[in-house]
């Protein structure tokens, strides 16, 4: 029976569905290290899932059948600077105007919920619209590796590109200036203030590319994944990705098996389903939300926690 | 050796030198509150000018607005006779002034090499050069004995390395003029020998050096010249040559000022408190109390002296039942009160004065009078039943405010906007007034003028004739070697040794604070 469930198209699809998770967590990775903490995730996946699909939909010239690269390219683009608009917008709220992170991550959350809700049904009067997405691209050679290449190298774009931002994050983080000056000012805002580093320039920087990352994260769901866009698609996607930080403990690798360790349960459940294992329906969709909480409660090392995360900044006494 | 004269411009750190740097007529005013008033100040290329005076008397805000960190209201600043303006510490950096924060300014997480290199361009931009910045970091520390291992991250570090780091951070950034304030603060007494000597070396070599502080004899054996401020204000400005203890001390408060204390001797009495191989986690869950054993007798003040962090918070939260012990047992009267809650331990003729007044010892948003009866206030006569009895409370609080000089303007005064000094009076007060038998004082001067440090001191010898027992926990070892009868030395949650006052040498005391066993530091 187990031999029935996980399967090489099982595992495919979990390392597929590990990439709207990889995205938003590695954005609010580099939010959090710098001290702020985004709970808006979830708002700006919404908005990037529902602008990059109209914007897919809009540009496929009419009667095509297939995918258009360029429209694709343009649902990218779209993305992301829905996501550098809002980052924008999220880096005030918290940075400038040093807003109560927990409240005003909330308020960002319902405003892309109700956002893109509301573009939704003025666009397309809520009627599900299909799009022709990202298609597989078989990596030469290592695709004809025999099960591994079904499940790691007959991908998307942008499923590879989100695996590649792991080494990315990793990088910037701890090899270049940047990324010390995030991590200083995430731990000790008032020692890089002291050592002449822009304490809000920094954290400006990383919540907005958090913000990008979010939307290209709504957007691998609406033109990658599912290719379809609805209310609430994202269904708590965004939170549990803020949940995946800590998980890893604000690290890039361990954000990243704790995005597969999701995605893989998803992929099962989903097949669970689809075989009609004699599982109720709700314990299976409910699993990835239970594992969540215990993930939380007995994985994450709270010692490396940003000692500044969710205090706003502010010289002097 | 001859040297061209642009050369003898440069310190070895290859850095142009700050020959003079004055500030003139600097005001700075806070709301409700002028901090520095038409101040002028100088400093030259090889000397140390020290900046004397209380807490609040505006020292640190001044040096702040020298560092960027404050905008002065007036006045200006000249560095080589050229009028310049400094908006932030970058500014501040780039004209070559350097500061070493009272609380330091390093990134626990990060290594000393990152914690160096942390807002410098690489040479490798946007890559990180951190073997380049090693080098150097070594190079720095051989020039100025200042020993560091620059791989190793800040949190691992003692104290007395995480100054070095601060001294080498404001070096490699080409420090000329180096502001320090309060540097002693937290270092043992041989450290601070060893800081001396690096503050000389650079003195030597063309710095020009800036020493906070409020301790005279420190003033007395590092600077040449000596400002003292008061209330904002220049009291004073004298070579170190010609001042003397007394009349800088006169000059801090505005009035003479006891050095030392009368403490008559005391028979002590019967074992009050007894401490048996406690131990205690810290709030990282490290073992922070490794086995302490101590008594404190009736009519005796039994000082534990120590660099701060080595158990001395975690001792006094779990003997008032703050924090839970892992091991060992508290013995009051022979009654074993481990774990008892604090209400309980009031109850049975124990206070606590704790170290974070503001923290533990208030509560901020309360007036005096609510913050005089926390703990008492549900005993009669000052409630009945579930009713507060308004007048019994406000007479109790008027007594109190008289009895232990507590300036305030009235008792609805809401209490952070009273002094340190007159706070720390009022918890004394509220803990003093019940008459306990056992007091635990940690830090209780700690951020207190002197006229109050005085007067808290006399409390304290007052209590002792009394026959309290009293635990003194406190990192100013003038403050123990004034006032207590033995002093124990805490080093790593162990207690290295106990001398009485009269054996007691600051020389063996320092070695003890590093954690030289008694029996070796001694012999």
């Amino acid at each position: 029976m187990i031999g029935d469930l996980i399967t090489a198209s099982v595992l495919a699809s979990g390392i597929r569905l590990a990439t709207p998770y990889l995205y938003a967590a590695l954005g609010e990775t580099f939010g959090q290290r710098s001290g702020v903490l985004n709970l808006g995730v979830e708002g700006v996946m919404l908005m990037g899932a529902f602008t990059s699909l109209w914007a897919v939909h809009e540009f496929t010239p009419a009667g095509a059948t297939g995918y258009d690269a360029g429209a694709l390219a343009m649902g990218v683009l779209v993305a992301i600077l829905v996501g550098l608009i809002m980052g924008l917008a999220t880096a005030v709220i918290n940075v400038t105007l040093q807003a109560e992170q927990g409240i005003s991550g909330i308020g960002i959350y319902l405003f892309g919920l109700g956002m893109s809700d509301l573009l939704f049904q003025k666009v397309f009067g809520g009627n599900v619209v299909t799009v022709n997405g990202f298609p597989k691209v078989y990596l030469p050679v290592l695709s004809d590796i025999p099960v591994l290449g079904e499940i790691f190298f007959r991908q998307n774009l942008l499923v590879y590109f989100a695996f590649a931002l792991v080494p990315v994050t990793w990088f910037v983080l701890n090899k270049t200036t940047l990324g010390l000056k995030i991590r200083a000012v995430g731990q000790n805002p008032e020692a890089a203030d002291a050592m002449g580093i822009s304490v809000a320039r920094v954290r400006y920087f990383t919540v907005t590319l958090g913000g990008v990352l979010a939307s290209l994260a709504g957007a691998s769901l609406s033109i990658s994944l599912v290719n379809v866009f609805q209310q609430n698609m994202t269904a708590g996607q965004g939170f549990i990705a803020v949940a995946l930080v800590y998980f890893g403990s604000w690290r890039a690798r361990g954000v990243m098996f704790g995005a597969l360790l999701f995605s893989l349960v998803n992929a099962l459940q989903l097949q669970v389903r689809t075989k009609g294992i004699d599982v109720p329906d709700e314990y299976a969709a409910m699993a990835p939300y239970v594992l969540t909480i215990i993930a939380l409660v007995f994985a994450s090392q709270r010692i490396d926690q940003p000692a500044a995360l969710t205090k706003p900044f502010e010289r002097g006494e | 050796m001859s040297t061209s004269s642009d050369e003898r411009k440069l310190l070895p750190t290859g850095h142009e030198r700050i020959d003079h740097l004055e500030m003139r007529g600097i005001v700075k005013r806070f709301p409700g509150v002028l901090a520095v008033d038409h101040v002028d100040f100088d400093v030259r290329a090889g000397e140390v000018h020290a900046l004397l005076g209380e807490n609040g008397a505006g020292k640190s805000t001044l040096m702040k607005i020298l560092y960027g960190l404050y905008q002065a209201n007036e006045g200006e600043i000249y560095l080589n006779r050229r009028k310049v303006t400094i908006k932030s510490p970058s500014d501040a950096i780039a004209l070559g002034i350097g500061m070493i924060h009272q609380h330091f300014m390093l990134v626990p997480s990060l290594t000393v090499a990152e914690n160096v290199a942390l807002g410098l361009k690489s040479s490798r931009e946007p890559l990180l050069d951190l073997d380049v910045v090693s080098a150097r970091i070594e190079q720095l520390a051989r020039t100025y004995g200042l020993q560091v291992d620059p791989s190793r991250p800040v949190w691992q570090l003692a104290v007395g390395e995480r100054q070095r780091v601060e001294i080498i951070k404001a070096l490699y950034r080409g420090a000329a003029l180096l502001i320090l304030d309060e540097p002693t603060a937290v270092l043992t007494p041989q450290e601070v020998d060893d800081l001396f000597a690096t503050l000389r070396q650079m003195v030597q070599d063309g710095h020009a050096l800036i020493f906070i502080s409020h301790k005279l004899h420190e003033v007395l054996a590092i600077s040449q010249r000596i400002t003292v401020l008061r209330d904002g204000r220049v009291v004073g400005s004298v070579p170190t040559a010609q001042a003397t203890k007394a009349e800088l001390a006169r000059m801090m408060v505005g009035r003479e000022v006891l050095l030392t204390y009368d403490v008559p001797p005391v028979e002590p009495g019967p074992v009050r408190l007894k401490i048996s191989g406690l131990r205690a986690s810290s709030d990282r869950g490290t073992e922070a109390l490794r086995g302490i054993d101590l008594e404190v007798r009736a009519g005796e003040i039994l000082g534990l002296a120590g660099v701060s962090g080595n158990g001395q918070r975690e001792l006094a939260e779990v003997i008032f039942g703050l924090r839970p012990a892992t091991a060992g047992s508290v013995l009051l009267d022979g009654q074993d009160i481990t774990g008892k809650s604090p209400a309980e331990l009031n109850r049975l003729g124990m206070s606590y004065i704790p170290e974070e007044r503001m923290l533990d010892g208030v509560i901020r948003d309360f007036t005096v009078a609510e913050n005089l009866m926390l703990q008492e206030h549900a005993q009669r006569p000052y409630s009945y039943h579930i009713f507060l009895n308004p007048r019994a409370i406000a007479q109790r609080c008027a007594n109190l405010i008289r009895n232990f000089n507590i300036r305030t303007p009235n008792q609805e005064t809401p209490i952070k906007s009273l002094s340190g000094g007159n706070i720390q009076k009022l918890v004394l007060a509220r803990e003093l007034a019940r008459e306990p038998s056992v007091l635990i004082a940690a830090q209780p001067t700690r951020g207190v003028d002197i006229g109050a440090t005085e007067y808290i001191h006399q409390r304290l010898l007052e209590q002792r004739a009394r026959g309290t027992a009293t635990l003194l926990i406190s990192e100013d070892l003038d403050e123990i070697l004034a006032l207590a009868d033995r002093i124990a030395v805490i080093y790593e949650g162990e207690i290295v040794g106990v001398v009485d006052r009269a054996q007691a040498q600051v020389e063996t005391l320092g070695l003890m604070m590093a954690g030289v066993r008694h029996e070796t530091a001694a012999g």
